[in-house]
């Protein structure tokens, strides 16, 4: 008669958005069954400087041997003061974002305030942790969380992995399978005295050399101006870094090699 | 065995009717009225932390008067069925018209079968790309959905502060006017109230993905000064 659902005392969900789909007869995971062949292939970084984060990720999907998608994007804010970059399966990858950045906008409204930062990156240890099943038969989900925190006044970010282990690090994280090249540069070019436009730069410098080096991540599409989602996250919040801004640093990396 | 007492249906709806009157009247009003810059929502309540008004989701807010824990549970069952919603189908599926209907339903069926009426009237907004796309609907304790325009108030002396509204129209519909008259009217002809004796909100007509707004009393206060 009612379709409004309504709960007893203990089961209701409270303010979970996981526990109110459970509830309400939704499974927000994919089991995998089989072995199956996803598009993965990912470089994403996230950087601490002065006033904040810059999280970056290229566009690349792959299936196999096949570019599967040149636009795709793999850092997405979460909400007002934080982002979250994916590396692995991409189907069960966006839907563990789309049910993180609800489960953030569901916690603030029921409870009338959002949830800390480190109470974010708990929330997505959950998801990931509740993938285990199927993180075990190929369909793992890595993300990389990345925020600012109001009541410290400082950027945060987090490493994960697959069992949902969460690690935060004090410099910076690269994720996915041109990680290792990303986080070289980073790790070599990175300095505390970083101020907005050299993490920007740094971010961008990283995704490049990964692009480089391996097959699964894409460089900047300077044809088509696909470039790679950059944004930093500050005291005022989550801003994309401007396809402008990006195309000069981009150009001037290229006439950097172009001299070598 | 003892009988009940056969009471005829008229009687009881009209008990019912009274019992959950006198709880809302109890409370303090509220209006929503339209403007330029949306739809604004001033509360008269002194607490900071028990919110009468709140978001529910991109483009619709809550308001409630009456007991407090009655309509806290009706806003968080519309959160809840909104964000399921939009999870299920997209954002711009989630509709006010679908949510009153079934908060009409549900407050309906407390009124005529609960243990007791519930003692709340609540308000769902709906902020649209201009004026004539905004929706203010006022549910009433017995579920009766009332579709208003330009401004509604809900609450104690509901009639009184209506009249007080009709009488003194804002001078445009920009904020500042909208917000002052509105506060003009909650407080009557024999007291002033400050920004930090109201709860104000806006659902702005904005681009913005969610439109709910507080304001903060610094904001109300230079606004009404």
């Amino acid at each position: 008669m009612m379709n409004v659902p309504m709960y007893f005392p203990g089961h209701d969900p409270g303010s979970s958005f996981v526990h109110l789909l459970k509830a309400s007869g939704f499974e927000p995971f994919a089991q995998a069954a089989g072995d199956l062949e996803v598009p993965h292939g990912t470089t994403c970084v996230a950087l601490r400087y002065g006033s904040g984060v810059v999280i970056a990720g290229d566009r690349r999907a792959t299936a196999g041997n096949l570019i599967r998608s040149k636009s795709m994007d793999k850092v997405v804010q979460a909400d007002e003061f934080s982002g979250v970059a994916i590396s692995g399966a991409a189907g069960p990858a966006v839907e563990m974002i789309k049910l993180f950045q609800l489960q953030l906008e569901h916690y603030e409204k029921m409870e009338g305030h959002p949830l800390s930062l480190e109470g974010k990156a708990n929330q997505l240890s959950f998801m990931i942790r509740n993938n285990m099943p199927a993180a075990m038969q190929g369909l793992a989900v890595l993300p990389l969380f990345a925020g600012f925190e109001p009541q410290d006044g400082t950027g945060h970010i987090w490493d994960f992995d697959m069992t949902g282990g969460r690690y935060e690090e004090r410099e910076f994280v690269a994720i996915g399978s041109g990680s290792l090249h990303a986080g070289t540069v980073i790790k070599v070019g990175w300095r505390s005295s970083l101020d907005r436009g050299d993490a920007v730069e740094l971010a961008c410098r990283s995704l490049w050399e990964a692009a480089e080096a391996d097959a699964g991540t894409g460089g900047p599409d300077l044809l088509r101006r696909v470039y790679p989602v950059v944004a930093t996250i500050t005291a005022d919040g989550w801003e994309p870094v401007p396809d402008e801004e990006l195309d000069g640093i981009f150009r001037s990396i290229e006439e950097e090699v172009r001299s070598r | 065995m003892s009988m009940p007492f056969y009471v005829p249906p008229e009687q009881m709806m009209k008990d019912r009717a009274d019992f959950a009157r006198k709880g809302i009247s109890r409370g303090r009003a509220l209006i929503a009225a339209q403007s330029a810059d949306g739809i604004l929502i001033v509360a008269e309540n002194p607490s900071k932390t028990l919110r009468k008004i709140s978001e529910i989701y991109d483009r619709i807010a809550f308001a409630g008067v009456g007991k407090y824990n009655e309509f806290d549970q009706l806003r968080m069952l519309g959160v809840r069925q909104a964000d399921l919603t939009g999870f299920q189908y997209a954002r711009r599926d989630v509709e006010a018209r679908s949510l009153v209907n079934q908060y009409a339903q549900a407050i309906g069926h407390e009124f005529t079968s609960g243990a007791k009426p519930l003692e709340v009237e609540i308000l769902v907004a709906e902020v649209g790309g201009d004026r004539a796309g905004d929706r203010l609907f006022h549910i009433t304790f017995d579920g009766t959905v009332l579709d208003e325009h330009e401004f509604c108030v809900l609450g104690g002396d509901a009639e009184v502060v209506h009249g007080r509204m009709s009488e003194n129209r804002p001078a445009d519909d920009s904020l500042r006017s909208t917000l002052r008259s509105a506060v003009g009217a909650l407080a009557g002809p024999d007291r002033t109230l400050g920004s930090a004796d109201v709860e104000v909100a806006l659902l702005a007509r904005n681009g913005r993905r969610r439109r709910f707004e507080r304001l903060t009393v610094e904001t109300v206060a230079e606004l009404i000064s």
